[in-house]
């Protein structure tokens, strides 16, 4: 593999191993038969076209959507079984040690926060479902470690940049410490240089605390800059494994994730023409 | 063919120092663009900038579409010789649609739903055209046709909901080229929809830009590709244009604002760690 890969496994963190995950619903196939395994410590991406099921991937493994037949399991550590820290086994997934440890971000942050909270109640909710105490010193922690300050607590969403908003999602999803962060086009309704600033800061928090991050972008350059390794979807099933390295060189195999590659450069005459 | 543009010795569209103007709370008004002056011919223009840079809300004046309580002047502001701002509405409503065509970001939103989209693209051309129904059911499956839609006679039967977001674009380019046009205003056209199928949505326009010789107003946020597609951008900041550019030099554009923003993008096969981030100075917005 990838030996930026192997350097960034966190011995102690949890990662996450997908089998034969299949989702449908009615009669219409979203997932069919993806495996994934993400080592602890270790980040992933997921690239693909709208309705290739890479978002739904995500919502699999952290429950929003029944999973149709498959597993998902946390790991510990690059080590890959199952067994936790002092041999307690990891938390299963629906339960709620699970979801403590796995947290999502959503792609928009104008739809994703309530509109009628202020951010001290929105970043309070988690707290109180998990019964964790010492709730006003975290909220702090938590506005301060995404670069806002306490400044932002009182204020509603309105009130703040789509960056901003961001970033509070980004607060609420590290308020419960988790160990694995399911991020789903956390950038793609941000401007270019508020982008860069919170990918920066997801980048700094994974090396802080050792996270475990799966990454789901339609951007290819920001999932390169992001991940060590990706998963290229196409119609619910995976057409290609590789780690960034191999396709910065552009050593991919398959043709849909060259035709990716080429769209990322943006738009030439003579490639519009040829299609035609 | 690939810069087909020399700016023709009498400009299309004469743009001199246009303003749009908000209320806001304090009883006072917000000016959203603040003094943009350009020319056009039969080129392809981009304007970039940032979410709240005033960029959409030059393209919606030129057309006429700020909201009610906008207020727009400008020292010049022609099409063909008409001034855009003293002419009669109904001199207003010919143009629009009809000379002036403006295809919208999100077919989701900005396509009836409750009309077939062969019923939306023969309303629009018989409210420019005086057409016998039967043509003008023909012309709007050539239409069709000329985007690039298979089988068009099938999608003419559609609701917008039954397709996809591709296909709905390409179907509003086509609504938008009906009446023959000369000047296509494009607020960001392509950002709703997946990075390939971008691609095939921009050839189509390209190619339309080509044959009939239409000036192209690209409205975008997205820098690297509005460079690869236009052949002249305006960089917008709060309100104002801070340079214009020929796309192929974009390299050498020498506001800070211009080279931070195609600084701050991840490319592929680079390794910045952190991304550099752009200092946004007070005194650009000056």
């Amino acid at each position: 593999m990838n030996p930026r890969g192997v350097s960034t496994v966190n011995p102690r963190g949890a990662g996450i191993e997908a089998q034969h995950l299949r989702v449908s619903f009615g009669g219409f196939v979203a997932v069919a038969d993806t495996s994934l395994f993400v080592a602890a410590g270790e980040s992933f991406g997921i690239v693909g076209e709208s309705g290739s099921g890479k978002s739904t991937v995500l919502r699999a493994i952290c429950g929003l959507v029944p999973i149709g037949s498959g597993t998902v399991r946390l790991v510990r550590g690059a080590a890959g079984d199952g067994v936790g820290a002092n041999g307690v086994p990891m938390p299963l997934p629906g339960t709620k040690p699970f979801r403590r440890l796995v947290q999502m971000v959503f792609q928009d942050p104008y739809g994703s926060l309530h509109p009628r909270q202020t951010v001290d109640r929105i970043l309070a909710e988690p707290l109180a479902i998990h019964d964790v105490d010492d709730a006003e010193t975290r909220i702090e922690r938590a506005l301060d470690e995404v670069g806002l300050g306490t400044g932002f607590r009182f204020r509603y969403p309105h009130q703040l940049s789509g960056g901003q908003r961001q970033r509070i999602a980004v607060a609420r999803a590290l308020i419960l410490e988790p160990q694995i962060l399911l991020l789903d086009e956390p950038t793609s309704s941000l401007d270019a240089s508020v982008q860069a600033e919170v990918l920066n800061l997801l980048e700094e928090l994974r090396r802080r605390r050792g996270l475990t991050f799966i990454m789901v972008s339609h951007d290819l350059a920001v999932v390169t800059h992001m991940c060590e390794r990706l998963m290229v979807m196409q119609r619910g099933e995976t057409v290609e494994l590789i780690s960034s390295a191999d396709l910065a060189l552009s050593r991919v195999t398959h043709d849909y994730t060259r035709s990716l590659m080429e769209a990322s450069t943006g738009f030439r005459r003579a490639r519009a023409r040829e299609s035609r | 063919m690939n810069s087909p543009s020399s700016p023709s010795p009498e400009p299309m569209l004469v743009v001199e120092d246009l303003r749009v103007s908000f209320p806001n709370r304090d009883g006072g008004r917000t000016e959203a663009v603040r003094g943009v002056s350009f020319m056009l011919g039969r080129e392809r223009l981009g304007i970039v900038g940032e979410s709240g840079s005033g960029k959409s809300q030059t393209g919606r004046a030129i057309l006429g579409l700020t909201a009610p309580e906008g207020r727009v002047t400008a020292k010049r502001l022609e099409f063909n010789g008409v001034d855009l701002l003293h002419c009669t509405s109904r001199q207003r409503r010919e143009l629009r649609g009809g000379r002036i065509a403006m295809v919208l970001q999100d077919p989701k939103f900005s396509l009836n739903p409750v009309m077939t989209i062969g019923d939306q693209i023969v309303e629009t051309l018989r409210a420019h055209t005086r057409i016998a129904a039967r043509d003008a059911r023909a012309s709007a499956i050539a239409a069709l046709e000329s985007v690039q839609i298979d089988d068009p006679e099938r999608v003419c039967k559609l609701y917008p909901h039954e397709v996809s977001g591709g296909m709905g674009q390409r179907a509003m380019i086509a609504m938008m080229l009906i009446a023959n046009p000369d000047l296509l205003i494009a607020d960001e056209p392509t950002s709703a929809l997946d990075v390939t199928v971008q691609l095939q949505v921009l050839a189509v326009l390209d190619a339309l830009v080509v044959q009939r010789g239409m000036g192209l107003i690209f409205v975008s946020h997205d820098l690297r590709l509005v460079s690869t597609f236009c052949d002249r951008i305006l960089v917008m900041y709060a309100g104002q244009m801070v340079e214009q550019v020929e796309a192929g030099r974009l390299a050498d554009a020498t506001h800070p604002y211009t080279r931070g923003l195609m600084n701050c993008l991840p490319k592929l096969g680079e390794d910045r760690h952190p991304l550099p981030t752009l200092d946004r100075r007070p005194e650009w917005a000056l």
